[in-house]
């Protein structure tokens, strides 16, 4: 039997974390062309935080989500897009606006052990009969039982795809292994199952292949890995990997590797590479988009970021308290004042 | 006994609970009724054990009984669904509510800031916006009235074992009643609000951080001091509300970072978000009472 991926792009979304959620329409809409030219079939587009994440907090964006799909959306000739949403950061009246847009998949993230703040959000999409995931974020923090459960809950909202989210690029392909496997498992039959990843600790695509052999049949991938941290699982990679194995992907190789590399790699603004930062984030298990802000913290109060994010993950802070990067920065400057 | 007001508590979970053990010593305010819907709930026999009537019907379970036993104001702890309902049925028999879930069907009520301006005014239902937004708007407003604030934002980081059912399925209202509660009370032009739940053990205590961008460049000083005057305010009724760290400016931003610890009273200490909104309810509660005394 053939086994079969479904290939979703994060470059214009969890890429939009190293830009500093600055891209400019033109580079969305252009990379967003090369993709679905490449055969990408999902491409999701919003800010890095998801559907109403310009803030203070997150970043002001250079536009706004609605001018981003509204710029991306129309242009696709095959591909469909994707927003994310996190609750307690955008709302229902968001996935509304995603929707008239004509956004065609919704991604629900909570973190690994909260998956009921999103039942309002999941139970929204189902309703408006749109793909809708569920996406379980820093999935190492919470044992294969504990994940069930959350899958499961998801489910019942009306999400028909769960995804294991390696957030912190934290897992090794055992932990990827064991989590897919019991998901897959325990939720029915014609529920998908996704995989993300951070290649923090360079594990990306063997994580990905891992989850896919364990049941998995959506990956996230990046072109040129543009996503936070060291970036997610690059996409080129995965598909001349998936093409070695027989895995098909219906991703052109030297299509997506012209994108990354012609179009993608030209626009970062530093390389995606695992430096000793980012290395931290996959060895001490801490959220992959507080590497910018804990190296800008590093720069305002003269302590490492790499401390920094090891205390950060010691006290289990999770996605979205980019709030409290400053606040350790500032305390930890304090404590070696005194 | 008789110079009190009688006042009813919807909802038994950890909010109602901690509530009536607030409002037990209260002067001017005697608990009368607890009303809930499961007839097995541990807050409705931990009411009774305190000399409550109980009722497991609802409000509806309720009513026939509030002219009898003089019922006057109702504090509603159950959610933001089911609140609209609530304050329709007990207003028609004239009883004032104060509402705890994010329904906002009333003005908004953020004591430090502006329990004064609803004296006089014979307010039927009155909101206490939410966790997040009575551990911010103090300090949003604190800004506010040394200069202008284009915007604001807040992030509230709560334990997962302090919230209950009724906030994790009102994550929506939330955040769109605290957002519309930092331009009203707190004074932004603009409002965002963010809420965390984060399932740490042990639980962590409470964390509000509060973004504010002004218009010209802040006025260091004097934000300094209102801030500080206003914590003073605020640890009037929330002992364990304080300052980690912050004021920090950089550019136009003004960042703030708090933490709430609870008194402890029914919640374990961490639960600072449920603390810090049934302390503000008690005190409005109290001064609603003493009104209605005059």
């Amino acid at each position: 039997m053939t086994t079969r991926v479904t290939v979703h792009d994060m470059t214009l979304r969890d890429g939009m974390h190293p830009k500093r959620h600055r891209m400019t329409l033109d580079q969305m809409r252009t990379i967003a062309r090369g993709l679905d030219d490449a055969g990408v079939p999902l491409i999701e587009v919003t800010h890095g935080d998801g559907l109403g994440g310009a803030s203070v907090n997150y970043g002001f964006p250079a536009h706004y989500d609605e001018e981003y799909l509204a710029a991306v959306v129309p242009r696709m000739k095959r591909a469909k897009i994707s927003a994310l949403l996190l609750p307690g950061i955008g709302t229902v009246d968001h996935l509304r606006m995603a929707r008239d847009l004509g956004v065609h998949t919704i991604r629900v993230a909570t973190h690994c052990t909260e998956a009921d703040v999103g039942e309002q959000h999941i139970k929204f999409a189902r309703e408006m009969e749109m793909d809708t995931v569920g996406f379980l974020m820093m999935s190492h923090m919470n044992d294969p039982k504990g994940l069930v459960q959350q899958a499961k809950r998801m489910e019942s909202y009306g999400a028909n795809c769960i995804y294991i989210t390696d957030s912190a690029g934290y897992m090794l392909p055992e932990d990827v292994r064991v989590r897919v496997d019991a998901v897959r498992q325990a939720l029915e039959p014609q529920t998908e199952l996704g995989f993300h990843g951070h290649h923090n600790l360079a594990m990306g695509v063997a994580n990905s292949i891992v989850a896919i052999e364990a049941g998995a049949n959506r990956i996230d991938a990046a072109a040129a890995g543009l996503g936070a941290g060291a970036g997610n699982t690059p996409t080129e990679v995965f598909v001349a990997v998936c093409e070695r194995m027989g895995i098909v992907t219906g991703v052109d190789l030297s299509k997506i590797q012209d994108v990354a590399e012609d179009l993608v790699v030209p626009i970062m603004d530093r390389p995606i590479r695992i430096d000793r930062d980012a290395l931290t984030l996959g060895y001490a298990g801490v959220y992959s988009s507080f590497l910018l802000f804990a190296k800008r913290a590093e720069e305002k109060y003269g302590v490492p970021a790499r401390e920094i994010l090891v205390e950060l993950g010691r006290r289990g802070m999770i996605g979205g308290q980019e709030d409290m990067i400053e606040d350790t920065a500032l305390t930890m400057a304090k404590e070696r004042r005194s | 006994m008789t110079n009190k007001v009688k006042f009813a508590v919807i909802g038994p979970g950890n909010i109602g609970t901690d509530l009536l053990y607030k409002l037990k010593r209260s002067r001017v305010l005697e608990p009368v009724w607890m009303v809930g819907v499961d007839p097995t709930s541990e807050g409705l026999r931990r009411a009774r054990d305190m000399g409550l009537k109980t009722t497991d019907l609802g409000v509806d379970g309720l009513l026939p009984h509030v002219r009898e036993d003089d019922v006057r104001i109702a504090f509603d702890a159950t959610s933001a669904y089911v609140h609209p309902e609530n304050s329709r049925k007990l207003g028609e028999l004239g009883v004032m509510m104060i509402d705890l879930t994010p329904a906002a069907v009333g003005p908004y009520c953020v004591p430090p800031v502006n329990l004064k301006e609803h004296i006089g005014k014979r307010e039927k239902n009155v909101n206490m916006v939410t966790c997040g937004g009575q551990a911010t708007i103090p300090l949003i407003a604190a800004v506010s009235r040394v200069q202008s604030v284009a915007y604001a934002e807040i992030v509230a980081t709560i334990a997962s074992k302090s919230a209950g059912p009724g906030t994790r399925k009102n994550i929506d209202e939330f955040t769109r009643t605290t957002a519309g509660a930092v331009e009203k009370i707190g004074g932004a032009r603009q409002g965002k609000a963010i809420i965390i739940i984060n399932p740490a053990e042990p639980p962590l205590i409470m964390r509000d951080t509060v973004h504010c961008l002004t218009e010209e460049p802040p006025k260091q000083r004097e934000i300094t001091e209102s801030v500080h005057e206003m914590l003073r305010e605020v640890q009037r009724y929330v002992p364990g509300y304080r300052l980690v760290n912050g004021p920090v400016f950089e550019g136009d931003r003004v960042s703030l970072f708090v933490e709430v610890a609870g008194l402890g009273d029914f919640l374990p200490r961490y639960a600072g978000n449920l603390d810090i909104m049934t302390a503000a309810a008690a005190r409005a509660g109290e001064m609603f009472a003493e009104e209605m005394l005059r």
